[in-house]
């Protein structure tokens, strides 16, 4: 009885992105004429080769490939990104001691309160003031700003004993060998685990990309998505809109169907 | 507290700089900007502003159109969250009692995690879309005059289960856990007494849950609020009417579409309100559960 319910929670959660998929292996006559076949039909090499071959540049101004390459490097850069500030500061703060460390604790912590969100409008004047629209930087930099990583290296360098570090001291370990050969090693498993969690952030991005970026080049593909949708009408290709969306999903479902075990472990510990 | 630290005293403020540097210029001052906004009101060319004090914030809060949008907020935030957790949690009971293959169908789960949140409510489009949606054609076969794009409560009906799919994974993930700490033990002495399951469940099993529960229904409710934006935006436009526009779209709308900036403020530090009230509430209760062990 258990299996019958995870089998038909399964195909629940599973079906709309084997709807689209399959969706992607057919012509546009047939997508149009419901119901939908429940098989992929003949056209997937037509679908997904015209897409990569110029026809998603027809409708919507810009290639595939170009879409696809602003969305990794956007979500990459938000991923590393964010590793690379926050456990600098969780760093700051745990190893060292000077004054007003735990007020600089409590600023970056109070992020949490603020998300996008709630500021739109005065966000955006700041990038507009800072020459920031349509540029890479302007898509990241504001968003690697994370307290939540902050917070989870913070907790896992408070669970490192203290006997490691005066036995590094000892031997003459600065700062920078402390953490190069002792704690970078012992941190691996929770940066895989933030950068899965922070690559589907940053790829799933929806607001802040549509706010900061008005050409089409710097589209991401879900911005791009919304676009093509957005004008829809008789002649909307929707065979090339249903290949777009499969590739929108698919990588980042990769990313976290492959980093599974670190990934699972880093959200559940991260959030509680 | 720990013993040993390094003695530097300039090297930490350069590890702390980039953080520091972009709360301060992508948080803090815009956060800043949005309250000072707020008690303001622009002429119409926008060249000067005068002090008005609360006046936005009651202008907004006694505009029909805003309290709409908060009613719609609240209603979409609570069937959302309803049925992601509902659902999740029996999915996640029925996961417990399987011993093989546990790993596959937690695989086949954890999918909508990854999807972005537009995309979400444009599959759900696409298969109930009227003129050419798969699932939408049984329910015009059914006689149901289907057609979210025009009648108010089918478009959020469509917006719910977009987002309610969305995240049942994330819940999932959380009451397997949160199960999996149960101990056994306490269910054996429970079956051995001859309680049912179902009894079992919700007199050990749910109280058990309760810590998990909560955390996820601030988490659903703050997604609710603010990470729909995707969808409801990509979907119904906040329409038909404004059936669908929550407070979110709503802000965006009026500071960006239709270029309110004082009435947009105002909502904004509503908003802010909002999350610092959920994300207190949500620490108080981590301090106690980390107190109860």
């Amino acid at each position: 009885m258990a299996h019958f319910w995870m089998i038909l929670g399964v195909i629940i959660v599973a079906f709309p992105v084997y709807y689209v998929f399959i969706a992607s292996t057919h012509s546009v006559q047939t997508i149009l004429r419901p119901p939908l076949p429940l098989l992929p039909g003949p056209e997937a090499a037509a679908n997904y080769g015209g897409a990569f071959s110029g026809e998603i540049d027809r409708i919507g101004g810009v290639s595939l490939w170009r879409l696809l390459g602003n969305t990794t490097l956007i979500a990459v850069g938000i991923a590393l990104g964010k590793i690379a500030i926050s456990m600098a500061s969780a760093y700051a703060i745990v190893f060292f001691r000077f004054p007003f460390r735990m007020a600089c604790f409590w600023l970056i912590f109070i992020t949490l309160m603020l998300p996008v969100e709630v500021r739109i409008q005065p966000t955006y004047k700041v990038m507009v003031d800072l020459g920031l629209i349509d540029t890479y930087a302007g898509l990241i930099l504001p968003l690697i700003a994370s307290a939540t990583a902050t917070l989870l290296f913070r907790q896992f360098f408070m669970t490192i004993p203290d006997e490691l570090l005066e036995a590094a001291r000892v031997d003459g370990a600065g700062p920078w060998r402390f953490f190069k050969d002792i704690l970078w090693p012992l941190s691996l498993t929770n940066v895989a685990a933030i950068f899965v969690i922070q690559f589907i952030y940053g790829w799933t991005q929806y607001l802040w990309p549509l706010l900061v970026t008005n050409s089409n080049e710097m589209n991401t593909i879900v911005i791009a998505l919304k676009k093509m949708i957005s004008f829809a009408d008789a002649d909307t290709p929707w065979n090339l809109v249903m290949v777009t969306s499969v590739l929108a999903i698919l990588p980042p479902i990769l990313v976290v169907v492959v980093m599974q075990r670190w990934f699972v472990k880093g959200l559940v510990e991260t959030e509680k | 507290m720990r013993r040993t630290v390094f003695p530097h005293k300039v090297l930490p403020w350069l590890l702390l700089a980039p953080q520091l540097a972009i709360t301060l210029v992508f948080f803090y001052w815009p956060a800043a900007q949005a309250f000072r906004q707020s008690v303001l009101r622009e002429d119409p060319f926008g060249l000067s502003s005068t002090f008005v004090g609360l006046a936005n914030f009651r202008k907004v809060l006694s505009d029909p159109n805003y309290l709409n949008s908060v009613q719609v907020t609240v209603v979409f935030s609570l069937l959302v969250a309803f049925f992601a957790m509902s659902i999740a949690l029996f999915l996640a009971v029925q996961a417990e009692k399987i011993i093989r293959g546990k790993g596959f169908y937690r695989t086949l789960m954890i999918w909508p995690y990854a999807v972005a949140p537009a995309i979400a409510g444009m599959l759900w489009l696409f298969m109930f879309n009227p003129s050419f949606g798969s699932l939408a054609w049984p329910l015009r076969q059914l006689g149901i005059n289907w057609n979210p794009l025009l009648d108010g409560e089918q478009a959020m009906a469509l917006v719910v289960a977009a987002a309610t799919w969305k995240q049942i994974s994330y819940n999932f993930l959380f009451f397997v856990a949160g199960l999996q700490a149960i101990p056994k033990s306490l269910l054996e002495a429970a079956a051995i007494d001859g309680a049912s399951r179902r009894h079992a469940f919700w007199t050990i099993v749910f109280p058990l849950l309760a810590p998990t529960t909560f955390f996820l229904l601030v988490v659903n409710t703050v997604y609710a609020l603010f990470d729909t934006f995707g969808i409801i935006h990509a979907v119904t436009g906040g329409g038909p009417g404004k059936a669908t526009e929550t407070l979110v779209y709503k802000v965006y709308n009026d500071g960006f579409v239709n270029l309110i900036m004082g009435d947009s403020a105002a909502q904004s530090v509503i908003l802010m309100v909002i999350v610092i009230t959920l994300t207190a509430f949500q620490f108080r209760f981590i301090e106690k559960r980390v107190h109860y062990g």
